[in-house]
């Protein structure tokens, strides 16, 4: 049974996105339609984009729980440089992005120079940042976005939504990095091996510090695509994203114990992800319910990847 | 004699490889049957299914004449009295010996651990098996060898009928092994049944009433000990005779390309001074802890030093970190291959490019097919034997993982190798092959440390041989002054 899970972990993924899309199709009419489907690839760009930068912090493993708060902090800041502080759109995206990347950059230093566990780091982190949002705010929604930055989260490319479109390049620049660079290959290194990617001659704190950055920097473009969606400053925005992120990431087939696991993968765990939550609120399945699926479906996949582990040793 | 176990055309397939294939033998009370083969000759598979780990895919085993199938480890412990002890140590740090010797086991009175007879229990036990320990001690305090005594003692205090070690001697120092074949003696008068592992034939000889050799998979003969000897154990593993021989080029000395001076260390080294020239191959001897892995690790910059200087062909060098070391075109076989060696989850390409990944990259991308070209130019050259260059490392057997190391610095053109124990664990055939290759290198002109635990490589593969003992050089050895007792005599401080 277990050499079966293994097989399964490589290939199931796919079975079960065609599985969730039979099933949503077959229970409600609107799931397939072209404006829904649209939807879908709306939805999961963000998630997608940060499930990138997770898969660059879950590899080493290393877990990124700020990201739910990070995205919420873009948001904030990103509209009040735009309003308050009346800066051009694309310094304010520039500031942003510079932002979540120091974030990520001070998940890092922790993390891997003064050696706080990561799970630890982050949640401080999470916490911190998002009680940030609510001080900066005074827990109110920032209005007076200008007009043309809509374009970003609810624009076309011809009849590819933008923020799909970034997306898409995220994930083909991901791949290149991880898989075509020296770095992507010691973030794989340090999963399993950390040492002997150490005495093969690398800095290896500092390719654990360029995961958190990366994984920094990725949900702040995709807190800016929010931002651009929704129109307004939210304090609350990106509340449990994390927990997206990473069972995309760990669906995906990324070991949560670090070292292995695709991109492509991570891709299609994240299209379940979307397609499952787009699908119940389709169904009309209450908020409450659509928590305890989320969590079951985490639990699940960390329980493949586990027994898949289990059974090569 | 009575058969106690007894397996009958045992199978186990894993995909592409058949790891055991139709194994029958028996084992009677109370012998001790050492089993040898090299890597990958099914032993480990083997004892995985004796102890439950893994099950087989076709076979009978009989345990004491009544033949089970698809048990778990906590029957064939519990139930059937069969344990094993592996290299790798169960025991929790944090608690004391008896604590671990009944894990699980706890002697409780109305609902509460009764310390006091478990205490009591222990004590007894370990004094039965000639163990000088209190049982108070916690576990974490011991060295390697007494906790290995007591994962024996928890072992015997199940029960057990059979008591499978696997390379027990491996971590052992040489007095620490003695004390070791003692206490397997003293389990063999008890009557207890042990199936006994080992790469070092010596022990094999010294302990076993019968060996059976494993090849490929395959179950090859079981012999009587008294009425065998190495070489023919030898052959029957490899499957042909094999000259133990070590090829040594006398080459004039060349320039001096390391020079080390007073180094020490915060932990353990104190005042370490040698030098080392271009083509030649430096033995570093001494026990297990006497500081020749930590020297190796501290010239190489994985650990700080607290004093003391490095020169490279007469300038001094400040490594405070492993790539200074690649910098400075040093390289780092490491004695923990598994661990400190491959990336195991990457291929095998990958693996040797590990460290110079720059030669296979055109603007800060990797190419695949100047990945392949430098990986197939180093399966050639160091006959690595690998189906495919794209396998993942960890699927290699030890020998060519060892290889792949080696690569790894092959390819950054590296000047001085440091070789720590690079023949552990690898079978017969690849160590020959490892000598040869450290051999040409140094005919090539590079310089060489070359650590080792094993008398007979050391002797034979170095030109000249620093002994250590407690973090100290007690000696330096050439010529016929390198002889066994000598180096041994100067490896305990003598």
């Amino acid at each position: 049974m277990l050499k079966n899970i293994v097989f399964l972990k490589k290939y199931a993924i796919v079975g079960v996105l065609f599985v969730l899309i039979i099933f949503f199709s077959l229970v409600s009419d609107s799931f397939l339609s072209t404006g829904n489907m649209f939807m879908v690839a709306r939805q999961v760009a963000m998630l997608g984009i940060s499930a990138v930068g997770m898969t660059c912090v879950i590899l080493t493993s290393g877990i990124d729980l700020s990201v739910g708060s990070v995205m919420g902090i873009t948001n904030i800041v990103g509209a009040m440089l735009m309003t308050a502080a009346g800066l051009p759109i694309w310094l304010s995206v520039l500031i942003t992005l510079a932002m979540s990347a120091g974030i990520g950059l001070i998940n890092g230093l922790f993390v891997a120079y003064v050696r706080v566990p990561a799970l630890i780091t982050t949640l401080a982190m999470m916490t911190v940042l998002r009680g940030v949002c609510y001080v900066l705010c005074n827990g109110m929604p920032v209005w007076g976005l200008p007009e043309s930055f809509k374009v970003l989260g609810q624009g076309y490319f011809g009849p590819i939504p933008i923020p799909v479109l970034i997306m898409l390049v995220v994930f083909l620049l991901g791949w290149i990095f991880l898989n075509r660079t020296r770095s992507g290959r010691y973030l794989y290194g340090l999963g399993g091996n950390r040492e002997a990617v150490r005495l093969s001659g690398v800095y290896t704190a500092r390719i654990e510090t360029l995961g958190f950055v990366i994984s920094g920097l990725l949900t702040g473009l995709a807190g800016i695509i929010m931002l651009s969606r929704i129109n307004t400053g939210q304090p609350k925005i990106g509340t449990g994203y994390e927990m997206d992120v990473i069972t995309a990431v760990v669906l995906g087939g990324v070991s949560i114990m670090g070292g292995e696991g695709s991109l492509v993968g991570v891709l299609i765990g994240v299209l379940i992800t979307g397609v499952l939550a787009n699908g119940m609120i389709l169904m009309d399945v209450s908020e409450y319910y659509q928590q305890i699926t989320k969590g079951l479906v985490l639990l699940f996949a960390v329980t493949f990847d586990t027994m898949a582990k289990r059974h090569k040793t | 004699m009575q058969t106690i176990l007894s397996v009958r055309k045992l199978v186990k397939r894993y995909p592409g490889v058949t790891a055991l294939d139709q194994i029958t033998l028996d084992f009677e009370a109370g012998e001790v049957h050492a089993i040898c083969g090299e890597n990958g000759a099914g032993k480990s598979t083997f004892i995985k299914v004796i102890t439950g780990a893994i099950k087989a895919d076709e076979g009978i085993i009989e345990v004491e004449g009544i033949p089970r199938k698809g048990y778990s480890p906590h029957e064939a412990m519990f139930s059937f009295g069969i344990s094993a002890i592996y290299q790798e140590f169960n025991l929790v740090p944090f608690l004391s010996i008896a604590e671990n010797i009944f894990l699980g086991n706890e002697p409780v009175r109305n609902g509460f651990l009764d310390i006091r007879t478990m205490n009591r229990n222990a004590s007894e036990l370990l004094k039965s098996l000639g163990i000088d320990l209190n049982p108070k001690r916690m576990v974490k305090t011991l060295t390697v060898a007494y906790q290995q005594l007591v994962e024996i003692a928890k072992a015997v205090s199940h029960n057990t009928k059979i008591l499978i070690m696997d390379e027990p001697s491996a971590p052992l120092t040489t007095n620490e092994v003695d004390k070791m074949l003692e206490l397997v003696r003293n389990l063999k008068a008890r009557g207890v049944t042990v199936i006994y592992i080992s790469h070092r034939l010596s022990e094999i000889f010294e302990l076993s009433d019968r060996v059976s050799v494993f090849r490929d998979g395959k179950f090859i003969k079981t012999l009587e000990t008294r009425s065998t000897d190495k070489k023919e154990l030898i052959s029957l593993m490899v499957g042909r005779e094999l000259a133990d021989t070590y090829t040594k080029n006398k080459i004039p000395r060349k320039e001096v390309l390391l020079e080390v001076r007073n180094l020490s260390t915060p932990t353990l080294l104190k005042d370490i001074s040698f030098s080392l020239h271009e083509g030649e191959i430096l033995g570093f001897g001494g026990l297990v802890g006497a500081g020749r892995t930590e020297l190796a690790r501290a010239i190489f910059g994985a650990d700080p030093i607290s004093g003391g200087s490095v020169l490279i062909r007469g300038t001094e060098v400040r490594i405070l970190h492993p790539s200074q070391a690649v910098g400075l075109r040093i390289g780092l076989i490491p004695e923990d291959r598994k661990q400190h060696g491959i990336v195991s989850e990457l291929s095998v390409m990958e693996n040797i490019a590990y460290s110079s990944f720059g030669k296979v990259s055109r603007f800060g991308i990797i190419m695949k097919g100047l990945l392949l070209a430098s990986g197939e130019k180093y399966k050639t050259l160091l006959r690595i034997v690998t189906p495919d260059l794209d396998k993942k490392v960890k699927e290699l057997s030890g020998g060519n993982q060892q290889k792949v190391v080696l690569a790894r610095w092959l390819a950054t053109n590296c000047d001085l190798l440091i070789f720590d124990e690079p023949t552990r664990g690898i079978d017969v055939g690849a160590k020959q092959e490892i000598y040869e290759l450290v051999s040409s290198l140094a005919a090539q002109g590079k310089a060489i440390i070359f650590i080792s635990s094993e008398m007979p490589e050391l002797l034979g593969m170095s030109d000249r041989i620093i002994v250590m003992y407690e973090g100290r050089i007690t000696g330096e050895l050439s010529g016929p002054e390198a002889t066994q007792n000598r180096v041994l005599q100067l490896a305990s401080g003598e």
